[in-house]
């Protein structure tokens, strides 16, 4: 374990019959930020949770820098941690907000505004201190309750859902910003998001949770390029997934009867697939009449600025997603498609 | 016709029977607190037994508030954030005070703790003491009575604050390292603060109100209450004016006084809270917790089995003895058998099923067109209902006393007093606020374009109103039909100041057998009234499973 991270090991929590967590580990080192996505009831929330000490796991422990804090109650534990809908003191001012850490301790009055002032700056609400949080926009929560965390100079930050309650526009600048104050706090950071944009857009490292169990855990072009397992592959990005044939060193795909090899990539160090799923990415195909490319009708195009996504019905009713910079077709049109990035990744059917 | 017209068509009556029977009598009595100039007040700023009232009024009921605070806040927090043995019969019996009609529990009481009470003659021989160890009167008397009955408005109030309450706010603060004492302080009181004060404010009114406690136990204690009555009695009628007048500021005052205090701290919070009750883990705490809640469940129930116990008694029986040495069905069957008895009861019942349904039939049509309507009218409206809230019973029945005493239509008099109907519209218009307000909570939850829209289908304006309005008023009108009846058919108060020997309720019948010490008549009497408020209660349980 490298010095400062926050791991757990074989975490699993039980809800009566429901498995919420299943033997869940993972290691995020200091200056990290991994981001913890699922659907929603998939048990990143109760992980986060267990990682911050509101729960308490039925086996498992957590670690941090190496000591283990699995009995350790929250308070104890000097997290910074930013609720989903920010849980601000309502009937506290901004500054008193974020200096309640401070308060709790029993700093005097003048230090702890001075604190808190600085936090503020921090994160960009200068002058903000007496204002009420009901006056605040929901940006500008995130941010106050961002400050709280950061105040406390915690020894991890954990952050559930930090961007779900803005609107999107609001979203692309915070992601930004959020990434950059949280590695220049240079502590573990554990976020929770359903969205996986967030996460691509925030995280270092992504860990993905369903039914409670770890799915796979890695860089973000790791689970889009190489998934694990179908469903990774599935929940991952957008991704057409047919059946196709493992042929050791190469994969064969056959769509309308036409029969086309590529370079593959095989999860882990398994041995020939069989069945075998190959996931076409919309990025990996591209639009083309040439010999080499299969043939289909454009069923739905849909315009996303520098490019244009169509969803092309094959022969032998297969429907595939294309992105292109070719922006030309319509509805109707026939064209053809062909694979223009290898290797394809392929997983157990 | 247009939507204006349409309201105000339907406004006017309503406003016509409130300004004449709400606003009109308060008119009434401030006026006739000057009829003779300046007399009356300053014959009431002289009488030191006044005065005495007044002081006394307002301390008993910040007395009251403050004991009504010790006991429900941490009965609400315990029962709220803990699981332990005897929790579930404790929170079923906790709010078992407030059914009680208020002169019942004062004589449960008396039965109790008074001087020949069961507790108190039950310590008395276990010391061997030859007097009772305390006496059941005076100002403590009061507060005692009224701590236990009115709690539960603070217990009720603060569990539902605690309910509501983020619990992630608490979560956010203990992983800021706050310890539990700070996270109180900080963060959980001053959130529950808009609901201890409506609780307080409630504690207040009731209180500065009451009448059957200073009543029965005042003993020497003077209260304004007691005196208004007092004075009427003697025949003092610009005194007891000057005395309903000083009363009802002195409400008013005690409601403006704590709605700010509600206001000023009343958030909306958006998070999801999941409140998840600690289990005790030391054994020490667990026992503790058990002893401790069956002594409070006991402490609850006594009053309730006390009155069922003396309800067997032979009258005249029980005199020194700890517990009634005979016991006889014969009160209930007398209660049944003979007329003069039974009157009372077909009294009751009859008056307050009139009261209510007048409230049913007025107070929709003022809630929905507080709440549905928009006219220049709808403020006044709000006002005029919620006024008989802020006026204590005794004010309100004095000021009927002052406007319903004779005929003479040039001042919009009619003669009511020493007639049946007074007393149906004295409890009418105490059920208004409690209607009203419980269906124009309901009517808020309709989106008010859903009217709009069932017009727009082309639905004409009674079936818009049959088809949704009234099913979107119908739980708020039986849940407020139900407490004023329940109300109406126990009242005391406007009953003492009011009653006639024809319509003599049953409350009035319970003081009278008391004073015959005819204890197992007068406890027989109080049974029935509980068991009467029990059937409407299931009645309007069975009718709303029924139709929802």
């Amino acid at each position: 374990m490298s010095s400062g991270s926050l791991a757990l090991e074989q975490i699993t929590r039980r809800f009566g019959e429901h498995l919420a967590v299943n033997e869940v580990s993972f290691e995020v080192p200091a200056g990290e930020l991994l981001a913890l996505i699922g659907a929603s009831g998939s048990g990143k929330t109760t992980t986060l949770r267990i990682a911050a000490g509101y729960e308490t796991p039925d086996s498992g422990r957590v670690f941090l820098d190496e000591t283990d804090i699995t009995a350790l109650p929250p308070q104890k534990r000097g997290f910074g941690m930013v609720f989903q809908h920010y849980a601000l003191f309502p009937h506290m001012p901004v500054e008193e907000n974020v200096a309640f850490w401070l308060e709790a301790r029993g700093v005097g009055r003048s230090v702890r505004l001075d604190r808190a002032r600085s936090a503020l700056d921090q994160v960009g609400l200068a002058g903000a201190g007496k204002r009420s949080i009901q006056s605040l926009s929901g940006g500008e929560q995130q941010r106050v309750a961002l400050a709280r965390a950061l105040v406390i100079e915690p020894r991890a930050l954990l952050l559930d859902e930090p961007l779900s309650n803005l609107d999107p526009t609001l979203r692309q600048t915070t992601r930004d910003e959020l990434r950059s104050m949280l590695h220049r706090a240079g502590v573990p950071a554990l976020f929770v998001t359903h969205d996986q944009e967030d996460a691509f857009a925030i995280a270092d490292r992504i860990a993905l949770i369903r039914h409670g169990t770890l799915l796979q855990i890695g860089a973000p072009e790791d689970l889009y390029d190489r998934p694990a397992s179908l469903e990774v592959a599935r929940f991952i990005g957008r991704a057409t997934i047919l059946p196709a044939e493992d042929l050791g060193e190469r994969v064969a795909v056959t769509i309308g009867g036409s029969r086309k090899e590529f370079s593959l990539t095989r999860p882990g160090n398994n041995g020939r697939l069989d069945p075998a799923m190959v996931v076409l990415r919309p990025d990996a195909l591209e639009i083309s009449t040439d010999d080499e490319s299969w043939r289909g009708e454009v069923v739905n195009r849909r315009f996303t600025g520098g490019s244009a996504v169509y969803r092309i019905s094959m022969t032998g009713d297969v429907v595939v997603e294309v992105a292109s910079s070719e922006m030309g077709l319509r509805e109707g049109d026939v064209t053809g498609i062909k694979v223009i990035r290898e290797p394809l990744p392929i997983v157990r059917g | 016709m247009s939507p204006t017209r349409r309201s105000w068509l339907l406004a006017l009556p309503v406003f016509a029977l409130l300004l004449w029977t709400v606003a009109f009598p308060n008119v009434a009595v401030i006026a006739g607190s000057f009829e003779n100039g300046l007399g009356h007040w300053r014959e009431f700023l002289a009488s030191p037994s006044d005065r005495e009232a007044l002081t006394t009024s307002i301390g008993i009921s910040i007395a009251s508030v403050i004991a009504s605070v010790l006991v429900g806040v941490p009965l609400a927090f315990l029962l709220s954030r803990f699981e332990f043995r005897g929790r579930r019969i404790l929170r079923a019996v906790a709010t078992l005070p407030a059914a009680l009609p208020p002169l019942v529990g004062v004589i449960s009481f008396l039965f109790l703790y008074g001087e020949s009470g069961i507790v108190t003659r039950s310590v008395q021989n276990l010391l061997g003491m030859a007097e009772a160890p305390w006496r059941l009167t005076g100002v403590w008397a009061i507060i005692f009575v009224h701590a236990y009955t009115m709690y539960v408005y603070v217990f009720l109030f603060v569990s539902a604050g605690l309910e509501r309450f983020d619990t992630t706010l608490d979560e956010a603060a203990s992983g800021l390292g706050a310890g539990s004492w700070v996270r109180l302080r900080r963060v959980t009181l001053p959130l529950l603060t808009p609901a201890l004060a409506g609780s307080m404010l409630l504690v207040f009114m009731t209180s500065l109100g009451s009448f059957s406690a200073p009543y029965v136990f005042g003993g020497g204690i003077r209260v304004l209450s007691t005196q208004i009555v007092a004075s009427k009695l003697n025949g003092s009628l610009g005194l007891a004016y000057v005395e309903t007048t000083v009363l009802a500021l002195s409400a008013v005052a005690g409601l403006i006084l704590f709605r700010r205090l509600e206001r000023k701290r009343k958030y909306t919070s958006s998070g999801k809270g999941s409140a998840t009750r600690r289990v005790l883990k030391s054994r020490k705490a667990q026992v503790v917790a058990a002893v401790l809640s069956i002594a409070t469940v006991v402490v609850l129930v006594l009053p309730h089995l006390m009155i069922i116990l003396v309800s067997f008694a032979v009258d005249g029986a029980w005199t020194t003895q700890v517990l009634p040495p005979e016991y006889t069905f014969e009160n209930y069957r007398r209660l049944v058998a003979e007329s003069q008895l039974w009157k009372p009861i077909v009294n009751s019942v009859s008056m307050a099923v009139i009261a209510t349904a007048a409230n049913i039939l007025v107070c929709f049509v003022a809630a929905y067109l507080i709440v549905l309507r928009r006219f220049s009218g709808r403020r006044m409206l709000e006002l005029l209902v919620a006024l008989p809230w802020a006026i204590p019973a005794t004010a309100i029945a004095m000021g009927l006393a002052a406007t319903f005493n004779r005929n003479d239509v040039m001042s919009g008099r009619v003669l009511l007093v020493g007639t049946f109907w007074i007393l149906p519209l004295a409890y009418f218009i105490r059920g208004i606020p409690l209607v009203a307000t419980a269906v124009e909570s309901s009517l808020r939850q309709l989106d008010a374009s859903l009217e709009d829209a069932a017009r727009g289908l082309g639905a004409s304006w009674l079936l818009t109103m049959r088809r949704v309005v009234l099913p979107a008023a119908r739980p708020g009108l039986v849940a407020g039909a139900l407490l004023a009846a329940v109300t109406a058919v126990g009242e005391f108060v406007a009953g003492v100041v009011l009653y006639t020997h024809a319509n003599r309720p049953i409350s009035i019948e319970i003081l009278a057998q008391l004073r015959a010490l005819a204890f197992g008549t007068a406890s027989a009497y109080s049974v029935l009234l509980i068991v009467l408020v029990l059937i409407m209660t299931l009645a309007a349980r069975g009718f709303e499973e029924r139709v929802a």
